[in-house]
């Protein structure tokens, strides 16, 4: 409790937030960029530090259950077991660093933007980056939600407002996402009150919850219930097929900052929770049998609805990638399908598939962020999203073109990236699962190098096309500017940093993960992690 | 000495008449007369203090209950078992004058723009404001019918206070010919309900079948007679025209836009929380022992409410109908809490926080809607509100914060109200009315978001509609009053979003 660490979180949560209401009491434009640069930095350096700050599992007093930097903030709802309770376990910390770090690319990008009423756009961002870093800083699962829809409801409007389609397409895509996002946050809402209620215990704090259900378990019907709910709540928030619509088309239409942080970190949230939620609390919820009343009555586990649903994300959504001629909906679509390995992880309940969703996380987060910043960064240059009016850009910028090949292979799953950590051992944990769901899932590697590396083609290397050209000479492209290619590269950093030294962040996952699975059977390929 | 023996009961009532129990209602009717009289002694050049006066005198009275919260009267019947005191009737005297005070601000703004007289305006609000208070303390079928009464017909005349608009005429006389046929069935239920309790042949029969500590007696004693739910019933259908819940909101859209719009506010936030104040008094406790057919008729009204108000409102673009027909889907969860709390008593706590998260939230909105405005003050627009945000930041912050703290959307109070309603109707195992509310909070985004994307998305159609349709006026200056008490109102739902604090520990630890 002493830990001056433990006043951190509140303070990366609270900066963003206090320099958001500063900017909206009227502070004029220069000195707004000035409080949001700090009030970007300040959540990712507390980040980076707690991290270089982690403890070991055991030098977590017992009472915390592996929650570091433990703080509680009384708010006036006690007496329904409501507290703002902060902390980090393995899980959370990845997560709480890729939000503070996709958020200061986002914001610095946001920055040298140029948008248009650009303070408000700002306003938005920090309101957008304090939710994040309280959603992956909570231990209480009420402001857990509660934080995640302080994220989430900006987006729409920002969508709306700075999107980068046309008038009706940005209203459009707005509407949708809020229409479905808000159905998934209701279904998971729902989910989160009933353990609250039929755990017992009537609270929300994740560490009473999991000593009470460890105790003495709700029933196999109810954690199955539960789960089902929790699944296609969370679900419809992580775009899983086939609720994932909203997704390509949002991420297509929002402005570049804004699917940084959605696609890169908030989307995050519905596996974060099903991580760190339903397979800790809800042991059984997703291996008893469900029946599945359609085609005359399906009989199968959530989990394996789960997996065959996951490879649709694999499969269908792959090859629709594929076929995508708009470089920003290519990116959307990748993103959906890369949900997919995720998915799959977290099907197989073990300690290594979810060690490896959470590693994937991170990899994908900011691979997918680096991807649009750089997608926008090309649109300046070549005025549009159509892959086949581009071409030949590398010529002019040279750095642009190596970054963006960097990204694609990230993104790929290729070795020395963060994504490849998360994606190995995944695959791993599946074949224990199904070595068929395995086989298919591979493919899915397959399909991403080939969209992903055509897309390097089309923009970068050949002729330029004769759109292109005439674009080129009205305005000659030039490199990225300082502006653009610091978030590049601190996002490429982090990459590269988690790629090549995972331990620094699968020790405490798989710590974390192995006490809070501990009902779950231990595959033996486990300790590959911790390798 | 017979005289003096057929005089004691008199004597007694009389000795109950503690004036002081009631001394907030005497200071507003003191109030109500003081602005009349004002407006025949000042002249026409002083008569803008009448509104400050009147805001005056109800800060002052909301002072006084404030600190005099804790009466000594409370838990006490006074006037010979006329009124109770609760915690919950002094929370809905607070909630009361509180609301009494916004409407007369707004009133402020709404009789300037449209050059209508004053001190009626006032005089009338504060009276009704009294009423309502006596309403939600009462514990007497006769008060209960009388304060309702003077409730209603002081809506009549605010109602259709633009004399010269037709949509105001005709709200007006809407409002008159359903109310009047609402005060019939109420009526009908209370002869019902006093009828069967005199009935000598049933056990408990009571002669004081208007007094509801009687009442609750009687009703205990015979819980499956026909007559008494049937009265019951009729009552509560009397009570569910003032939340506005289906099916008896057939009023509501027209009735709104008619309304000039401090009054519509005034409607959608006063009538509706003394509608629960009521019902939660009858429903909770008079007529407990008939919740074997009560509990069903409301949960059927909860289901229809939430849906019919969401999706009537789906489709309107006058936002004054819009307010009203979301308002009636905020009837239906405040419902969900009220059934919930038949088998948790403290959802009673989620009831009233979702009242005052709504009465923030509600003239929040009607704030800015009584600055936004078409031609005449029934022609409000989603089309006016183009550009909004761009023209007038404050005005388009101040009504997003309103916008999403009806839509219940974190940091706002209007999540929390829903959240706790949620969490005690999950409690209460009501599955099936959770269902529908969670679908109805999903319709309702549409709406809400629409209304917000009208005000703050970039929109080339809203400039055809301004080059086309009849010349829109512009927007007034916001008075340093009013956008004072807005930024506090917002401020208000902002900080209650997440920080409950004692209120919240109070209202959920009864």
């Amino acid at each position: 409790m002493n830990d001056p660490n433990s006043q951190l979180l509140i303070l990366a949560i609270a900066a963003p937030l206090v320099a958001a209401l500063v900017i909206a009491l009227g502070l004029s434009d220069r000195p707004a960029r000035v409080v949001a640069g700090v009030a970007f930095a300040i959540p990712a350096g507390v980040a980076l530090w707690l991290w270089s700050r982690f403890p070991a599992y055991d030098a977590i007093p017992a009472g915390h259950m592996g929650f570091a930097f433990y703080s509680l903030h009384a708010l006036g709802l006690e007496k329904m077991g409501i507290h703002l309770t902060l902390g980090l376990n393995g899980i959370s910390l990845p997560l709480f660093v890729l939000a503070g770090v996709v958020g200061l690319a986002a914001g610095l990008y946001a920055l040298q933007s140029g948008a248009e009423r650009l303070r408000i756009y700002l306003l938005l961002l920090l309101v957008m980056q304090g939710g994040l870093m309280g959603a992956f800083a909570s231990i209480d699962i009420f402001f857990f939600y509660f934080f995640h829809e302080l994220a989430l409801i900006p987006t729409f409007i920002m969508v709306g407002i700075w999107g980068t389609r046309s008038e009706s397409e940005n209203r459009y895509a707005a509407m949708k996402m809020a229409v479905y996002l808000t159905a998934g946050a209701m279904l998971s809402l729902i989910g989160l009150i009933a353990i609250y209620q039929k755990s017992g215990i009537e609270s929300f704090d994740l560490i009473n919850l999991r000593t009470a259900l460890a105790r003495s378990p709700m029933s196999v019907g109810v954690q199955k219930n539960i789960f089902g709910l929790l699944i296609f709540g969370f679900g419809i928030l992580v775009s899983l097929w086939p609720f994932h619509t909203w997704a390509p088309l949002g991420y297509g239409a929002a402005p570049s900052s804004t699917a940084m942080l959605h696609a890169g970190v908030l989307k995050k949230f519905g596996l974060y929770g099903l991580i760190q939620i339903a397979l800790p609390l809800l042991p059984a919820g997703g291996t008893s049998p469900v029946v599945i009343p359609l085609f005359g009555g399906v009989h199968t586990t959530w989990t394996g609805l789960l997996a065959c649903l996951a490879l649709g994300n694999v499969l269908v959504i792959g090859l629709v990638t594929m076929a995508q001629r708009d470089l920003k909906q290519m990116i959307g679509f990748s993103s959906v399908m890369h949900m997919g390995y995720a998915f799959l992880g977290l099907a197989t309940l073990s300690v290594v598939g979810a060690g490896g969703v959470v590693m994937l996380m991170v990899g994908h987060g900011l691979s997918v962020a680096l991807l649009f910043l750089l997608a926008t960064s090309i649109h300046h240059r070549t005025q549009t999203f159509e892959l086949s009016e581009m071409g030949g850009l590398a010529q002019k910028a040279p750095v642009l073109a190596a970054l963006f090949t960097a990204a694609t292979l990230a993104s790929i799953g290729l070795p020395g990236f963060a994504n490849f950590w998360g994606e190995f051992t995944i695959f791993v944990s599946l074949w224990g699962f199904s070595p068929w769901v395995t086989a298919l899932a591979v493919t899915g590697i397959v399909i991403s190098a080939v969209y992903g590396l055509r897309a390097v083609a089309k923009v970068f290397f050949g002729q330029p096309t004769p759109e292109f050209a005439k674009v080129a000479a009205a305005r000659p492209p030039a490199d990225l500017g300082l502006g653009e290619r610091l978030p590049a590269l601190i996002l490429l950093a982090v990459l590269l940093l988690v790629g090549f030294w995972p331990r620094s962040l699968s020790d405490p996952v798989n710590q974390a993960l192995r006490h809070s699975l501990s009902h779950s059977e231990s595959a033996p390929v486990e300790t590959i992690l911790a390798r | 000495m017979p005289a003096a023996v057929t005089l004691s009961p008199l004597h007694d009532i009389a000795a109950s008449n503690d004036w002081g129990a009631i001394f907030p209602e005497l200071l507003l009717a003191g109030l109500a007369v003081l602005v009349l009289v004002l407006e025949l002694v000042l002249p026409r050049t002083q008569r803008a203090l009448i509104p400050a006066l009147s805001l005056c005198g109800l800060a002052v009275i909301l002072l006084g209950l404030g600190i005099n919260f804790h009466t000594a009267y409370l838990n006490q019947d006074t006037f010979a078992g006329l009124l109770h005191h609760s915690e919950g009737g002094q929370f809905m005297r607070v909630f009361f004058v509180l609301t009494a005070m916004l409407v007369c601000l707004l009133a402020t703004v709404t009789l300037e723009r449209h050059a209508a007289p004053g001190a009626e305006f006032y005089h009338l609000v504060i009276v009704i404001t009294a009423a309502l208070m006596l309403l939600a303390q009462s514990n007497h079928f006769v008060l209960l019918f009388v304060a309702l009464e003077t409730v209603t017909v002081g809506f009549y005349i605010l109602v259709s206070y633009f004399r010269t608009s037709s949509a105001s005429l005709e709200g007006g006389l809407k409002y008159l010919i359903l109310s009047a046929l609402s005060s019939a069935i109420l009526l009908f239920g209370i002869v019902l309900l006093y009828g069967v309790a005199g009935n000598r042949a049933l056990p408990g029969a009571t002669g004081e079948g208007m007094s509801f500590s009687a009442l609750r007696g009687f009703l205990a004693a015979n819980p499956h007679n026909f007559l008494a739910n049937l009265g019951a019933v009729l009552v509560l259908a009397g009570v569910a025209f003032k939340i506005g819940a289906v099916p008896f909101q057939f009023w509501i859209p027209d009735v709104y836009q008619g309304a000039p719009t401090p009054v519509t506010a005034f409607l959608a936030v006063g009538s509706k929380a003394a509608g629960f104040a009521v019902l939660m008094v009858l429903a909770l406790d008079v007529f407990r022992p008939l919740q074997a057919v009560i509990m069903p008729a409301l949960s059927l009204m909860a289901v229809a409410t939430i849906l019919v108000g969401n999706l009537a409102a789906l489709t309107q673009s006058n936002v004054k109908r819009l307010m009203g027909l979301s308002g009636v889907s905020h009837a239906g969860y405040l419902l969900v809490g009220v059934i919930a709390a038949y088998r948790e008593p403290s959802a009673v706590g989620a009831v009233y926080f979702y009242l005052l998260a709504y009465l923030f939230a509600s003239f929040t909105v009607f704030a800015v809607m009584a600055h936004v405005s078409g031609a005449s003050d029934a022609d409000q627009d989603l089309e006016h509100y183009a550009n909004l945000a761009r023209e007038r930041p404050f005005l388009g912050a101040i009504l997003a914060v309103g916008l999403g703290s009806l839509a219940g959307i974190p940091p706002l109070a209007g999540f929390m109200g829903k959240l706790l309603v949620f969490i005690f109707a999950f409690k209460a195992g009501l599955y099936g009315l959770l269902t529908v509310a969670l679908v109805g909070v999903v319709i309702s985004i549409y709406y809400y978001f629409g209304w917000i994307r009208a005000a703050f998305f970039p929109s080339r159609r809203a400039l055809d509609f301004a080059a086309s349709g009849a010349p829109v006026p512009a927007i007034p200056r916001v008075s340093g009053a009013v956008a004072v008490a807005m930024l506090l109102l917002a401020a208000a739902s902002l900080v209650l979003g997440f920080y409950q604090g004692p209120l919240g520990a109070w209202l959920i630890a009864r």
